[in-house]
C-alpha cells in the first residue's frame, strides 16, 4: 500500500521534538557526560613528525608514575588483516583502520596516535603521556596532492600500486587508486561545440568542525565483555570495528549511543574507542577519553583537498555537447579519499551524451580524510558548477534557464550508471526562478550566483520495533543515532501510520544489544530507510491489532481493517462491531495472546536522487577584498519534508558549512608539515555575524519507493554554496575565481586591487 | 600541591568544591559538581559552549579559574528553568526547532539570555554580533537568531 495520496494528519506537521526539553536544560547526555565509579581519564601520544619511522616506544617511566593504571601501544593489539571495509560512504582498509587507530612501525602525518595512557586524573594522564619516549628516524614527508603524484616524491606506503590501471605498475606510489566514469565520445562532442572552456581548480581540506569533540566511556570486565558509550554516527560501527580491531565477539561489546553533538561524516569511524576499551581491559577500570579541540583538527576528519581540470563544451543556443574532468583528491596517510562519488555526482545534475571523469585517490602526509557531508561532491560540483557559469554567461544566457536546458530529467542516463526516475531537478530551478530574491536588484560591487547540486542518498540497513504499552502509548526502538531531530520524525511516521497521536509515541535510539544492526547515520539515509524500518514495525504492529481484534470479535482476521487508529469490522458482512481504539485493545492484551508489537528489520533500497539549487548575493569590498554574504535562499526537492523545521535546519546548516568551505576555511601547513591553524581561532568556521538568513524552499517531489516519499535532505545542501559563491564574486568583480578559500589576500591577488 | 576549598553560589544555591589551582571553572563544575549541562567544546574562548554567568557577567567558564569563583554567583544552563516551566527562550528554542544537534545549545541560551536580560529589542544585527562568540556548526544560525528575536518580542508584549 502507498500512503503517499493520502491526507496526512503528522507528517508535514512540527511538534516539539521528543529529546527537545533535554537538550535545552542541560540534561541530554553527550560522550564525555558519563561518569562511572573508579573512571579513569585516558590521553594520547600523538607524532610530532609528518613522517618517520617507529624506531622505539620505552613506556616505563610512564608505567612507574604514580595513579597511572594502564599504557597501551601497537604491541598490544592484534595485528589487523588486509581487507576492505565500509567506513561511511567509502571504502577503506582495515590494516589502516588499524593504523590510523594506533601506528605500529610508522607515523604517517603529524597527530598520528603512538601510544594510549590511563591514569586516576587527566593531569595524571597527561604527565604521563609527556613521558612515554618515542624515538623516530624522521622520513622526508609531502603535503600538497599535486607533489604527492610526481615521480619523485616520498613514498608513504611500499605496498600501494596504483589500482585501476593496467598493466600494474612496478613501482609502488602515492597514488592508490585510479577512477574512471565515462559514457558516450568527448572527442565528438567537444567537436560539435561552438565553445569550450577548460579551468584548473583546486580546494582545500576542510574539516567537519562538529562543536562535540570525540568522546568515549569504555568499561571491560574482567569476562572479557565491554560497555561502551560514544557519541558516533553509527554505534553498530563502533561495535564492528572495535570487535574486529582488538578481535573480541561483536556479543560482548556493547555500544551505548550518547547524545551526538554533531558529526556530518566526521563521526562515522573509530579513534579512541578501541584504545579506551583496550586501556580498561588492561586497568580493570572504566576509562574516559576525549579529544581536545587541537587533536581533533590534527588527526581526525577533514575531508579532501583537490586539483582538478574541468573542460565542458556547448553550442551557441546553449546546448551542453560534452564535459570531460579529472580530478585529483587527497585521502591523507591511508588510501580512500571521496575520489569515487567526486566523479558520480561531477556532472550528474546535467543531461549529457558525452561524458568523461577520471578520479585519482592520492594519499600524503596528512590525517586520513573521513566522510564530510556529501563527501567529495562539493568538490566536483564547485568546479563543475562554476565552468557551467562561466559558459552561461559567455553565452549571455540566464544561468538558471541555461542549467535547466540543459539539467537531468527524468529518464536521464547519467554517467555513472543510473537512469534517474522521478527527480526534482528541474522543479528546484523552476523555483529558485521564481524567488523574489532572483530579482532583487543588485548595487556596486555586488553580485549574484547560482549553482545546483546533486548526491544519490542511500538507504541500508535499519531496524525498528513498536511496543505497544498496556495504557496504549507506544514504545518506539531504533538505532541510528539522532544527530539533528530524527527521533521526531520516527515518531511522527509511526504515528501517521498507527492513526494515534504522536505525543503519544516515545522514539529511544537504544544500544547494540537491544536492536539489529545499523548503517552509519551518514549518506542522508536515516529518515528514508530508519522511517521506512519504523513504517513496516508500525504496520506489523496494526496486523497483530487487528488479529487481537479478530479474536474479541470472533471473526476472520481479514474482516478487520485498521482506520484513524481503530480496528474496524471491514463491512457489515463482517458484523457490527463498535470500533476499538488501540488503546482499548492494547488494556485487554493479556487476554487476547499477550503484549503486541510490530518489528521490522529490513536493508532499505530506493533511495531516491536528491536536487537543489542555491542562490547568493555576496558584496565584495573593492579595498580589503572581503566578502560578505548578503542573501542566500537554498532550493531543494526533498521528496517529503516529514517535521519541515528540521529539513529546512538542514538547508540552512549546509548552506552556511558551504559558505565556510568556500569563504573561509582550509588546513594551513609549514614545511615542517605541520598543521599551523589547530583551533577554532585560526581555523575560522562561520560565525553568526559572517551570515545572513537562508531562505529555505522545499520541492517537494515524492519518493516512489518510500511509504511517504521521503528522500535523504541532508547532503545536498553543503554541495551548491561552492560554486554560488564563487559564481557570485564573478559577478561582483568580474574575476573568475579557480581556488578556494576566497580569503580576502586571495580576492586583492586576483583583482588586481592588492597591487 | 592542596586543593583549595571553594564557596559559592550555583544556580542559587549555596555550594562548596574543591579544586586544584589550575582547573578551570568548567572542568570543576562538570567534574566536581556535576553539572555536565555546559560544554567543551574547544577549552580556548573560541566556541562559547561552555558559557555561563558569572556574578552576572557572561564568560567562557573555560578561559575562568575554579577559584574564581569564590564568593561569586554561577549561573549555568541547569538553572535557566523554573522547575517544570522553561525559560521563554528555552521554549522558543523548541517551538522553532532552533538546535539540531542541540551541543551549542546549553551556551547559546545562557549567551541569549544575558542579551535579552540588558536589551529587550535586540535588532538582527545586535543579535548576530552578541552571539558571535557562540559557534553552532549544524543550523547556520538562522532559526536560533528568529527564536531569539521572537523571544524579545514575546516578552515585550506580555510586559506592555
Ligand atoms: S569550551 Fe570554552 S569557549 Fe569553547
Ligand atoms: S545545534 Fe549542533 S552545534 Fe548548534
Amino acid at each position: 500500500m502507498n500512503e503517499q495520496a493520502k491526507q496526512f494528519k503528522f507528517v508535514g506537521t512540527r511538534p516539539i521534538r521528543p529529546d527537545g526539553v533535554d537538550k535545552v536544560t542541560g540534561r541530554a547526555m553527550y560522550g564525555a557526560d558519563l561518569t562511572l565509579p573508579g573512571m579513569l581519564e585516558g590521553k594520547v601520544v600523538r607524532s610530532p613528525h609528518a613522517h618517520a619511522r617507529i624506531k622505539s616506544i620505552d613506556t616505563s617511566k610512564a608505567e612507574a608514575l604514580n595513579g597511572v593504571k594502564s599504557v597501551v601501544t601497537a604491541a598490544d593489539m592484534p595485528e589487523a588483516e588486509s581487507k576492505p571495509v565500509a567506513a561511511g560512504e567509502a571504502m577503506i582498509n582495515f590494516r589502516d583502520l588499524a593504523e590510523n587507530v594506533i601506528a605500529r612501525h610508522k607515523v604517517f602525518y603529524e597527530g598520528q596516535t603512538v601510544a594510549a595512557v590511563a591514569a586516576t586524573s587527566n593531569e595524571i594522564a597527561e604527565r604521563a603521556a609527556a613521558l612515554i619516549e618515542v624515538e623516530y628516524e624522521v622520513l622526508p614527508h609531502v603535503i600538497d596532492v599535486l607533489d604527492a603524484m610526481k615521480d619523485d616524491a616520498p613514498v608513504l606506503h611500499d605496498h600501494i600500486f596504483t589500482g585501476g590501471v593496467t598493466p600494474k605498475p612496478e613501482k609502488p606510489s602515492n597514488v592508490a587508486n585510479r577512477v574512471e566514469f565515462a559514457l558516450g565520445d568527448i572527442d565528438a562532442g567537444f567537436a560539435a561545440a561552438d565553445i569550450v572552456i577548460e579551468r584548473k581548480f583546486t580546494t582545500e581540506p576542510v574539516h567537519q568542525a562538529y562543536i562535540e569533540p570525540h568522546a568515549v566511556v569504555a568499561d571491560m570486565g574482567p569476562d572479557g565483555k565491554a560497555d561502551v558509550w560514544c557519541s558516533s554516527q553509527g554505534h553498530f560501527m563502533v561495535r564492528s570495528f572495535c570487535a574486529g580491531l582488538l578481535k573480541i565477539e561483536m556479543s560482548k561489546i556493547k555500544v551505548s549511543a550518547a547524545e551526538i553533538g554533531g558529526g556530518f561524516g566526521g563521526k562515522t569511524t573509530v579513534y579512541l574507542e578501541p584504545l579506551a576499551i583496550m586501556l580498561s581491559r588492561k586497568a580493570g577500570r572504566p576509562v574516559r577519553m576525549v579529544m581536545s579541540r587541537e587533536e581533533i583538527f590534527r588527526a581526525s576528519g577533514p575531508t579532501s583537498g583537490a586539483a582538478m581540470t574541468i573542460k565542458i563544451g556547448a553550442t551557441k543556443d546553449g546546448r551542453i555537447t560534452a564535459g570531460d574532468a579529472t580530478l585529483c583528491l587527497q585521502a591523507g596517510a591511508f588510501p580512500g579519499s571521496p575520489v569515487g562519488p567526486a566523479a558520480m555526482t561531477a556532472f550528474a545534475p546535467y543531461d549529457l551524451e558525452n561524458v568523461r571523469v577520471v578520479g585519482f585517490d592520492v594519499v600524503s602526509n596528512r590525517p586520513k580524510v573521513v566522510a564530510y557531508r556529501a563527501p567529495g561532491a562539493p568538490i566536483s560540483e564547485y568546479a563543475v558548477e562554476s565552468v557551467v557559469d562561466e559558459l552561461a554567461s559567455e553565452l549571455g544566457l540566464d544561468p538558471i534557464e541555461f542549467r535547466a536546458k540543459n539539467g537531468a530529467k527524468e529518464g536521464t542516463q547519467a554517467a555513472y550508471g543510473v537512469k534517474f526516475g522521478t527527480i526534482g531537478m528541474q522543479e528546484t530551478l523552476e523555483a529558485a526562478k521564481a524567488t523574489e530574491h532572483y530579482k532583487i536588484p543588485l548595487g556596486p560591487n555586488q553580485g549574484r550566483g547560482v549553482a545546483t547540486g546533486f548526491w544519490f542518498n542511500i538507504g541500508g540497513e535499519s531496524c525498528a520495533g513498536i511496543r505497544i504499552n498496556e495504557d496504549g502509548s507506544v514504545s518506539l526502538t531504533e538505532g541510528s543515532p539522532d544527530i539533528g531531530g530524527s527521533r521526531a520524525s520516527m515518531a511522527i511516521m509511526a504515528a501517521e501510520v498507527l492513526g494515534i497521536d504522536v505525543a503519544k509515541i516515545k522514539p529511544s535510539v537504544v544500544d547494540t544489544d537491544a536492536t539489529g544492526y545499523h548503517f552509519v547515520t551518514g549518506g542522508s539515509r536515516v529518515t528514508f530507510a530508519t522511517g521506512m524500518a519504523v513504517v513496516d514495525a508500525s504496520k506489523a504492529a496494526i496486523d497483530e491489532l487487528r488479529a487481537r481484534a479478530a479474536k474479541i470479535w470472533d471473526v476472520d482476521v481479514d474482516g478487520v481493517v485498521w482506520e484513524d487508529g481503530h480496528a474496524k469490522p471491514a463491512s457489515t458482512n463482517v458484523g457490527d462491531f463498535e470500533p476499538m481504539s488501540l488503546a482499548e485493545i492494547a488494556a485487554i492484551a493479556n487476554k487476547t495472546g499477550g503484549p503486541i508489537s510490530g518489528h521490522a528489520d529490513i536493508n532499505a533500497k530506493g533511495a531516491g536522487p536528491g536536487f537543489g539549487t542555491h542562490i547568493c548575493d555576496v558584496e565584495v569590498d573593492p579595498d580589503t577584498g572581503f566578502v560578505t554574504v548578503l542573501r542566500y535562499t537554498a532550493v531543494q526537492d526533498v521528496g517529503r519534508a516529514i517535521h519541515p523545521s528540521y529539513v529546512e535546519g538542514q538547508l540552512q546548516g549546509g548552506a552556511a558549512q558551504g559558505i565556510g568551505w568556500a569563504l573561509n576555511e582550509a588546513y594551513m601547513y609549514d614545511e615542517d608539515g605541520k598543521l599551523e591553524n589547530a583551533g577554532f581561532l585560526d581555523y575560522r568556521v562561520p560565525v553568526a555575524s559572517d551570515l545572513p538568513m537562508i531562505d529555505t524552499i522545499l520541492v517537494e517531489i515524492p519518493n516512489p519507493t518510500h511509504p511517504f516519499g521521503v528522500r535523504g535532505v541532508g547532503e545536498v545542501p553543503i554541495i551548491p554554496p561552492l560554486a554560488a559563491v564563487n559564481n557570485a564574486v564573478a559577478a561582483a568583480t568580474g574575476v573568475r575565481f579557480t581556488a578556494l578559500p576566497l580569503s580576502p589576500p586571495a580576492i586583492l591577488a586576483g583583482t588586481g586591487a592588492g597591487d | 600541591m592542596a586543593k583549595q576549598h571553594i564557596t559559592t553560589t550555583i544556580n542559587g544555591e549555596e555550594a562548596e568544591y574543591l579544586c586544584e589551582a589550575q582547573e578551570t571553572l568548567l572542568d570543576v563544575l562538570r567534574d566536581q559538581v556535576g553539572l555536565t549541562g555546559t560544554k567543551e567544546g574547544c577549552s580556548s574562548g573560541d566556541c562559547g559552549a561552555c558559557s555561563v554567568m558569572l556574578d552576572g557577567r557572561l564568560v567562557c567558564s573555560c578561559l575562568v579559574l575554579g577559584v574564581e569563583a569564590e564568593g561569586k554567583t554561577v549561573e549555568t544552563i541547569e538553572g535557566m528553568a523554573d522547575g517544570e516551566e522553561l525559560h521563554p527562550l528555552q521554549q522558543k528554542f523548541l517551538e522553532e526547532a532552533a538546535l539540531q544537534c542541540g551541543f551549542c545549545t546549553p551556551g547559546v541560551l545562557v549567551a541569549a539570555k544575558a542579551l535579552l536580560d540588558v536589551n529587550d529589542d535586540p535588532t538582527e544585527t545586535e543579535v548576530r554580533y552578541w552571539l558571535a562568540g557562540n559557534l553552532c556548526r549544524c543550523t547556520g544560525y538562522d532559526k536560533i537568531i528568529r527564536a531569539v528575536m521572537d523571544t524579545a518580542a514575546d516578552l515585550r508584549g506580555a510586559s506592555a
